[in-house]
């Protein structure tokens, strides 16, 4: 089963596209353009459509998704964490 | 790809999927009229708006400009129009009368409902009969206008439901559809891939204008950063996080093939086929209700977390990637193209299994939309009223 997909190898997060995922289970990732599976683990729950981090990222650090700048860090964010609105941030408006 | 569909071809040339009456109101005081004949003549369909009194200057345009293209649309066979007053009712009938199709006008003022009502409905009684005995026939694809919109937006948008839209457009941009695509706040962050795979230069400066144009509005009037709009509570109930995310996700619609070939202004008609780009809100039923007056007569709406949007005009066939959305609003999905996702179908079958269905529905069959009765026709209102 495909936990999780990117779209890029270079992506820093990736989005979950199953129900129910939760802390500590191993994930396979489906990287699209590549139509390759990565494996990783999660350390929080994480709902459908929502996206892991794929490495550790600092205050500052620009998210990567699509290959491309999605939005900076507001939060620090570990590999495995759920990577959403209270930790990134737009760099618009 | 199969290369043709059973169409309607209008008086002038152009191709509908369907063969509406409409009976169109030109403002607001006009709907109970409007909505009476639907009643009296059946069969025929009354597009109700809550606009058109004391619009002035560009706003006033695009509301003419919106009507006239509702009624020229392919997809209506003829055009029963009620103003409160003559002139501007005149203005909406001779809009349409160019393309050739039936359409006739009746103002309020001076006769009162009743007269009116009754007037009109003889008008759509024979429209309609004389509709009824229209035949389709074969059409070849390049014929057909398909637009594209999506909308409740989530991340499996992104991954699934908006790259299959860009892989059916890639394939009707190589048989020589005419195709557009919009939302221009929703390209914040993927604009420079954008304009990129514009033409030419002049399709780029003309692309970018309206871009910088739309983000001045908005610099203007926000009040924050556009956190609960850009993204919306259900885009961010999905898991999409910021505005550029959801445009590189929303961008995925143009595929990766085809080139932006001309900008259009909201509801203004393409001249040539290709892919146009216009510049448009990206709130669904203002989108869908601009590529219906602009003569699109199939539309593509990808959807995250189920939105469930129609029009009265133009077909919108739903596609959904994401599992749950599928599960529990099945109803409103006319594709499921979840399987993208757990790598069961490839992009190339994803985009054929939309074409399929968008050729079923250009031979007939009614949408999820259609069956449910949804008919939002929403019109672009650009500033206050006089």
């Amino acid at each position: 089963m495909i936990h999780c997909v990117l779209h890029d190898p270079e992506d820093s997060v990736a989005v979950v596209v199953v129900e129910g995922v939760k802390a500590g289970q191993t994930l396979t990732g489906l990287i699209l353009d590549e139509d390759r599976t990565i494996t990783l683990s999660c350390i929080q729950d994480i709902p459908l459509g929502h996206k892991v981090a794929l490495k550790d990222m600092k205050v500052g650090d620009t998210v990567i998704k699509y290959g491309v700048d999605i939005g900076k860090v507001v939060a620090p964010i570990k590999a495995g964490q759920h990577a959403h609105v209270h930790n990134i941030k737009t760099k618009r408006w | 790809m199969q290369n043709t569909f059973q169409g309607y071809r209008r008086e002038n040339g152009r191709v509908g999927v369907r063969n509406h009456v409409v009976i169109l109101p030109v403002d607001d005081l006009s709907n109970a009229a409007a909505e009476a004949v639907a009643n009296n003549v059946k069969g025929v369909l009354a597009i109700p708006h809550p606009y058109g009194r004391l619009q002035f200057g560009a706003d006033l345009e695009l509301h003419f400009r919106t009507l006239i293209g509702a009624g020229s649309n392919p997809n209506v066979a003829a055009v029963v129009v009620i103003g409160i007053e003559e002139q501007w009712t005149k203005r909406v009938v001779d809009g349409i009368a160019p393309t050739g199709k039936p359409v006739t006008g009746f103002g309020i003022e001076l006769h009162g409902d009743h007269d009116t009502i009754m007037r009109a409905s003889k008008a759509a009684r024979e429209y309609l009969q004389r509709a009824s005995e229209k035949q389709r026939e074969p059409c070849a694809v390049k014929e057909l206008w398909v637009s594209c919109k999506c909308g409740e937006s989530d991340t499996t948008s992104g991954c699934g439901s908006n790259p299959t839209v860009g892989d059916a457009f890639d394939k009707l941009y190589a048989a020589g559809s005419t195709l557009v695509f919009g939302e221009t706040t929703e390209l914040t962050g993927g604009e420079q891939i954008v304009a990129a795979r514009c033409r030419n230069d002049k399709v780029r400066t003309e692309f970018m204008g309206v871009f910088d144009r739309y983000q001045e509005v908005i610099d203007r009037h926000k009040t924050t950063d556009l956190m609960d709009s850009q993204p919306t509570k259900g885009n961010i109930a999905g898991g999409l996080t910021t505005i550029e995310e959801k445009a590189l996700g929303n961008i995925q619609k143009i595929g990766k093939k085809c080139m932006i070939d001309g900008v259009l202004d909201k509801a203004e008609t393409p001249t040539h086929p290709g892919l146009w780009f216009m510049d448009s809100s990206s709130a669904a039923a203002e989108m869908v209700t601009l590529c219906a007056a602009a003569g699109f007569v199939v539309h593509f709406f990808p959807t995250g977390q189920g939105n469930v949007i129609g029009n009265p005009i133009l077909p919108v066939i739903k596609l959904c990637a994401n599992p749950r959305t599928v599960r529990t609003m099945s109803e409103h999905v006319d594709v499921d193209v979840t399987g993208l996702l757990q790598r069961e179908i490839t992009m190339d079958q994803a985009g054929d299994k939309l074409l399929d269905m968008m050729f079923r529905t250009a031979n007939g069959r009614l949408t999820a939309a259609e069956a449910l009765g949804h008919r939002e026709f929403v019109l672009t209102r650009l500033y206050e009223s006089a």
